[in-house]
């Protein structure tokens, strides 16, 4: 991997000439998770799909550069809610898509690494269907790996899972992204409170940056500062909202 | 088990026939009784079977050819713009044109053979293929697409890693219909003209009437189209993603 660059995001964006979000700035810093909060529609998925290159139905007028003046979208891994698993393909298949799509031969000593990794060693021949949310989520976060790209956007990976297997998953995406670029899109303060170096609130006012807890990542989900921080993050989020 | 209803409806569908039969002592030639029907089935079993082994033929021949040419037209329409904006409407209209009123001239021009049953089967089910199977490809996950964006992958890596394999269960229902209107093609091109075949047979044998004959003709032609249908539909499974 390469090292990971800062990214910035400057600008505002329009659906046929209404306003989806007002002129915003929005750095990450290199190396380090942010954590973008905000309620549905606000347009924070938005920001996330325009750092990836991907299409958005909105007109975004602005800038996204990295730190060390590179390409910013050749450098990105993507991970949505959905884990996107292709169905008809095993385990295995799934995780090495990347290198399949561009006609590349796998890496397979990464690959086999990667399944320790996310404990899914046994699992490599299954299909998507044979596995739990959790699993299917650890796959995906493998894919995500085996691309080996120094930033990563995550939009609400880890929403879909019950609460347990959401506090592994952002256990293992902390350890596992760990000297990467990340944002995560999210709408669970909890989850802010719990990854980000930085946190940032989005609303239709804009962006509000919030002093994330002391402790290292990923924070005891009982570390009291880090509940007081979920709590501020929600009261704001409520706030904004009214 | 699965059959056992289907089975039960069939007796009991039988039953009554020879009920009405019996009660309203119609004559052979307006309506021959299963047994009656049975029994010149058996009879003719050497001529029957030698005009179901050539629709068959037509059949299979047609099958093949149509899927092909669908599958085809499918993956050019979904990969190309032009195509979309030039085939599309030239593909509505060729299904407006009933394809009954093609036959004779089909066959004025492919001949009385195996050839213009072949077409008719092919045409008719051409547009059921392609345009399942169309459909298919235009409605692949728009998730799995940005994730392919996002690992640089080319159009053409995209289309055989991503849109076919998420279009299959849509191209398995196109051959599932193709299957049960293939048959009916080839027959329709036997009426129009043919000297051989299931539907030359029924034509023949309703002209002197020899209802019985026909009867019997038309029954093997029923069997043999619910044969081919249970035979694609074991084979298309793993494509519709059934099974597993």
């Amino acid at each position: 991997m390469t090292p990971a660059p800062g990214i910035t995001v400057e600008g505002q964006a329009t659906i046929d000439g209404a306003q989806l979000f007002a002129p915003l700035s929005l750095s990450l810093a290199a190396g380090q998770w942010t954590c973008l909060l905000g309620g549905s529609g606000v347009g924070k998925s938005t920001v996330l799909r325009l750092i990836a290159g991907l299409r958005t139905g909105a007109d975004f007028d602005g800038i996204i550069r990295a730190s060390d003046g590179g390409e910013v979208v050749p450098r990105v891994g993507y991970m949505a809610q959905d884990d996107l698993l292709l169905p008809w393909a095993t385990v295995t298949q799934n995780i090495i898509l990347g290198a399949r799509l561009r006609g590349e031969k796998p890496d397979t000593a990464r690959l086999e690494r990667l399944l320790g990794r996310v404990r899914l060693t046994d699992h490599a021949g299954k299909k998507p269907a044979e596995l739990s949310g959790g699993q299917r989520q650890r796959v995906a976060l493998a894919r995500t790996l085996m691309e080996d790209k120094p930033v990563i956007l995550l939009d609400e990976p880890f929403s879909a899972l019950d609460a347990r297997t959401r506090a592994d998953m952002q256990d293992l995406a902390v350890e596992l992204l760990r000297g990467r670029t990340v944002l995560l899109v999210t709408h669970d303060p909890g989850e802010a409170a719990r990854l980000g170096h930085s946190i940032v609130v989005m609303s239709e006012a804009g962006l509000t940056p919030c002093a994330p807890p002391a402790a290292e990542t990923p924070r005891k989900v009982d570390d009291l500062e880090t509940l007081a921080a979920q709590g501020a993050l929600l009261r704001l989020l409520r706030e904004e909202a009214a | 088990m699965r059959y056992v209803p289907a089975l039960a409806a069939t007796v009991f569908a039988i039953g009554v026939w020879q009920v009405i039969v019996s009660l309203t002592g119609l004559p052979r030639f307006i309506l021959p009784g299963p047994l009656l029907v049975a029994e010149t089935w058996w009879q003719n079993r050497a001529v029957i079977a030698e005009h179901t082994l050539i629709t068959a033929i037509e059949v299979l021949i047609g099958l093949g050819c149509g899927a092909a040419l669908g599958i085809a037209t499918a993956i050019q329409l979904a990969t190309s713009r032009m195509a979309r904006v030039l085939v599309q409407p030239m593909l509505v209209f060729t299904q407006a044109l009933p394809v009954f009123a093609l036959a004779p001239i089909l066959t004025l021009w492919l001949g009385y053979g195996l050839w213009s049953k072949v077409a008719m089967a092919v045409l008719i089910i051409y547009f059921p293929v392609t345009s399942s199977f169309f459909d298919g490809l235009m409605r692949t996950p728009p998730g799995y697409l940005d994730l392919a964006r996002t690992m640089q992958a080319s159009p053409r890596a995209v289309l055989w890693h991503i849109r076919v394999p998420a279009a299959l269960p849509s191209l398995a229902s196109g051959l599932r219909l193709a299957a049960v209107y293939a048959p009916i093609g080839a027959v329709i091109g036997e009426w129009v003209g043919a000297s051989k075949g299931l539907g030359y047979l029924m034509l023949l044998a309703n002209g002197r009437a020899k209802t019985d004959l026909m009867f019997a003709a038309m029954l093997t032609l029923g069997v043999f189209s619910v044969l081919l249908h249970i035979a694609v539909r074991k084979a298309t499974t793993r494509m519709a993603g059934e099974g597993h």
